[in-house]
């Protein structure tokens, strides 16, 4: 096979299978199909200096195990996985499928570990994720690196800059891809497609169908590849559909984040210990109503339904030293009128909103490991933990926007990860992994590392199936 | 401080800042751990920081945000960068340690010099003819370079590399502000510095050349570092046969001190020779390019005294052997830096 395929190549080779996208679902089936004896393209819009997608900026995955296993401590058994599951999505998940993933995620680390990916214990500052979740060393860039390294040498083609613009579906059939390669136009012949393409979160157009406006503000922390080309063209060809589209996985970020690719550092975590206001200087939501890591996921949506998208986060110097440093500097000032000015709020309703909230707090003893209790009392909304004065210079502000992980809009899949019709027939020959599936069984809210349990598994699946059916 | 100090510690704190909002290094090496101690840093902690890293790149490869995202974040340029500001920072002499700002040119130059003088400094003090005679036998190498000129000169550069580096290294612990260090901290740390721990990426290996993962880098400084120590090995157990013993040079093939040498020497060799090639194939985005003259002048020096020492001794029997000595012995005059 050459080295690097011109584009006036691709159009003379039929592949047993290619894999449209170059995250984790990706790379799995790919490796997982290449492994199996297939001839295996994977076609990744982004240039190589950016691939990975949304991958590249994860740091663990979820994994159950029955005994301590390499990085994973005590035990997380399947049941208490399960649970974890159906209470984040509030029974928008199917229990069967979820059940099949969470079993299988039980063999992924070994997997992984043969096929270059190194762990480590938790990371500092997530300790309560040390038992569930297995760590990768150096994230996931590294992840992804060691899979392109391995997919390589397996003598998968790897094409960058090339993006997948159609599938053309015809009786049950994908027939062929039509794509976009360093800039020039190829059709692409495979037996076997496996799409794992991500979500359509960069798609500003599309987010704006369902958010309107207020999708302009939106920051999206990972990849600006992932448009949704794929998805939109084959929901657009009677594939049948998971999901809503308005429904994201969204928190709220620094708002001086770049617009695209922020990636972990932009998160504050600053708001269990602050008011948060909006851009009229007023409080719209109780800001320690539980502890972070359940909290972390809706507060994107509270700001995003916010005049302007727009929100600061208040703290004085007693809230400083409680939380994860964030790569933005505080905007700080000696009081809450120049922090005002500042931060362009009104002085005279912030000082009234500090001072209003500063009158309803009632003393407790604070305790910011735990919900400690401290609260206001008499005041819309309430704060119900970790109320303190805000009182003591400097002051520190920090503005907050939402910022969008992933959507959860996707193809209906089997068990077997193949694509489904609306009239609930498979596509013979398309299989889908990640994101782009993810919402068969993550329906709403989100679980720590399980959107690389998710690729990983499917995308192993997705891969052996393509494998075989390809090489019939 | 002038300016340029100052724009490489600011960028040094710009990319600490960011890792220790992310942290996704933290299981590679010494650096991430001690960095989390900290919300924000001080002079003295990013130098510390700095003088921590072992420059192998793991960092580089697995970062989210390396160019060309526009964070930009290169921690082994930017540390490499400061590290190179303390040395000469805290260098003794102050002088000599401002010279480190070319050093590359400036090594190879005095290097250069010196060989030369000794060369001249031999014809000087010896009989006419003794640089391309062959010299056998007990005391032949003296009669090439006396031995008062040889042990004097090497009591000497010895003596002046002990106290510039203990002063370097006084000034260097001042600044840090360690005043709690445990014995076992500092055992560990030496244990790590001799195993080069760090080096290892976390049990990987580190990015010699670009994303792939090797313990190449690690062989090879090993080999280095073990063979000048064997080399220095070498050459006491020589002075004492010589000085107190009262058995003088040259020693036969299975002597201590030959032994010692030639192993030294050739890790010496293998090991510079591999790091030189390492520099040649490797990534250059992750390096401090205005580096590199040190770095490989520093290499082609110990490579000279190794091979020139291997050669003297390989050769003792024949006419080169006086000129190879005092080429051998030139580059071990010259000022190496830390
Ligand atoms: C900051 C951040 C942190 C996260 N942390 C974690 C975590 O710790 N654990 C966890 O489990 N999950 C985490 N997630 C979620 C996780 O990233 C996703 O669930 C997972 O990466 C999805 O993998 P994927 O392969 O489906 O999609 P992606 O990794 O996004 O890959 C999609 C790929 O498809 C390519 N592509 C898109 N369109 C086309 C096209 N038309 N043609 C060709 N290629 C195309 C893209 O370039 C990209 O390479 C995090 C997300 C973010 C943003
Ligand atoms: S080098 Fe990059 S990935 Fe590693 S800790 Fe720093 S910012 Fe994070
Ligand atoms: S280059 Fe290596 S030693 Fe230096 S900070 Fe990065 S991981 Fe640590």
């Amino acid at each position: 096979m050459p080295d690097d395929l011109q584009p006036g190549v691709l159009d003379q080779i039929t592949w047993d299978v290619a894999v449209v996208g170059g995250g984790n679902a990706a790379l799995c089936a790919a490796i997982t199909a290449r492994e199996a004896g297939a001839h295996v393209v994977l076609l990744e819009a982004s240039p190589r200096s950016f691939r990975g997608g949304n991958s590249r900026h994860t740091r663990n995955l979820r994994a159950m195990h029955d005994r301590p296993d390499g990085v994973l401590v005590e035990a997380y058994g399947e049941d208490e996985y399960w649970d974890d599951l159906l209470r984040v999505t509030g029974g928008q998940t199917d229990e069967h499928m979820a059940r099949m993933t969470i079993r299988a995620s039980a063999g992924a680390p070994a997997w992984m570990a043969a096929r270059g990916v190194a762990f480590q214990p938790s990371l500092s500052g997530t300790l309560s994720l040390g038992r569930t979740n297995a760590f990768f060393l150096g994230g996931g860039k590294a992840l992804v690196n060691a899979y392109f390294a391995t997919a390589e040498r397996l003598g998968v083609q790897i094409l960058y800059d090339t993006e997948v613009t159609a599938v053309a579906l015809n009786a049950g059939l994908v027939r062929e891809l039509t794509l976009v390669s360093r800039g020039f136009p190829v059709t692409l012949r495979a037996r076997a497609v496996v799409v794992a393409s991500g979500g359509f979160q960069a798609n500003t157009s599309w987010m704006r169908e369902s958010w309107g406006e207020a999708a302009d503000n939106f920051i999206i922390r990972g990849t600006p590849f992932a448009k949704g080309t794929v998805l939109r063209d084959l929901l657009a060809q009677d594939v049948a559909q998971v999901g809503d589209p308005t429904q994201c996985h969204a928190v709220a970020i620094d708002a001086r984040a770049p617009k695209y690719d922020g990636g972990i550092v932009t998160r504050l975590d600053c708001v269990p210990f602050s008011i948060v206001v909006d851009c009229h200087g007023q409080r719209f939501y109780d800001e320690g109503e539980d502890v972070w890591p359940k909290r972390y996921a809706i507060w994107g949506r509270l700001v995003a339904q916010r005049p302007d998208q727009i929100a600061y986060a208040i703290i004085d110097a007693k809230a400083d030293p409680l939380f994860m440093p964030s790569v933005f500097p505080a905007i700080r000032a000696g009081t809450i009128r120049e922090l005002a000015e500042k931060l362009g709020l009104d002085p005279a309703t912030l000082e009234a909103t500090v001072a209003g909230f500063n009158a309803a707090v009632v003393p407790g003893s604070f305790d910011g490991a735990r919900l400690d209790g401290c609260q206001t009392e008499g005041l819309e909304p309430p704060k119900t933990h970790w109320a303190r004065t805000i009182d003591t210079p400097p002051f520190s502000g920090y503005p907050l926007r939402p910022g969008i992980t992933f959507t959860y809009l996707g193809v209906k899949v089997s068990e077997q990860a193949q694509v489904l019709m609306n009239d609930g027939r498979p596509v013979a020959n398309l299989w889908a992994s990640g994101e782009i599936m993810a919402g068969n069984i993550l329906g709403r809210g989100y679980l720590a590392g399980f959107g690389m349990t998710i690729g990983t598994v499917f995308g192993r699946i997705a891969g052996e199936q393509a494998a075989r059916y390809a090489r019939n | 401080m002038h300016e340029t100090d100052a724009a490489i510690l600011t960028e040094a704190n710009r990319v600490m800042e960011i890792c220790n909002a992310c942290r996704y290094c933290e299981g590679y090496c010494a650096v991430f751990p001690a960095m989390t101690l900290h919300r924000s840093f001080a002079e003295a902690d990013l130098n510390h920081l700095a003088n921590l890293c072992h420059n192998c790149k793991a960092c580089y490869y697995a970062c989210q945000y390396a160019p060309p995202h526009p964070f930009g974040v290169n921690v082994p340029q930017a540390f490499a960068l400061l590290r190179d500001e303390t040395y000469r920072r805290y260098a003794w002499p102050a002088p000599l340690a401002r010279l480190f700002e070319r050093n590359g040119t400036v090594v190879s130059l005095v290097t250069a010099l010196v060989v030369t003088a000794v060369l001249l400094l031999t014809a000087g003090l010896t009989a006419p003819g003794t640089l391309v005679h062959a010299a056998v036998g007990a005391r032949a190498f003296y009669r090439v370079i006396p031995w008062a000129v040889m042990a004097g000169v090497a009591t000497l550069a010895l003596g002046y590399a002990v106290l510039a580096m203990t002063i370097g290294a006084v000034r260097y612990w001042r600044q840090c502000g360690s005043a709690q260090v445990t014995t076992a901290a500092i055992l560990r740390g030496v244990h790590d510095a001799f195993t080069l721990r760090n080096l290892g990426g976390g049990g990987q290996g580190c990015n010699d050349k670009d994303e792939s993962f090797s313990t190449t880098r690690r062989l090879l400084h090993h080999a280095m570092a073990y063979g000048f120590l064997a080399c220095f090995a070498a050459t006491c157990t020589a002075a004492f046969a010589a000085d107190i013993l009262g058995w003088p040079a040259p020693y036969p093939w299975f002597s201590l001190p030959v032994i010692l040498g030639t192993l030294g020497g050739l890790g010496l060799l293998v090991g510079t020779s591999g790091l030189f090639g390492l520099k040649l194939v490797t990534d250059p985005t992750p390096l401090a390019r205005r580096l590199l003259g040190g770095d490989i002048a520093l290499l082609v020096l110990l490579w000279l005294t190794a091979a020139s020492g291997m050669l003297a001794l390989g050769w003792r029997q024949t006419s080169a052997m006086p000129l190879l000595l005092a080429i051998h012995l030139g580059p071990q005059e010259s000022p190496h830096f830390p």
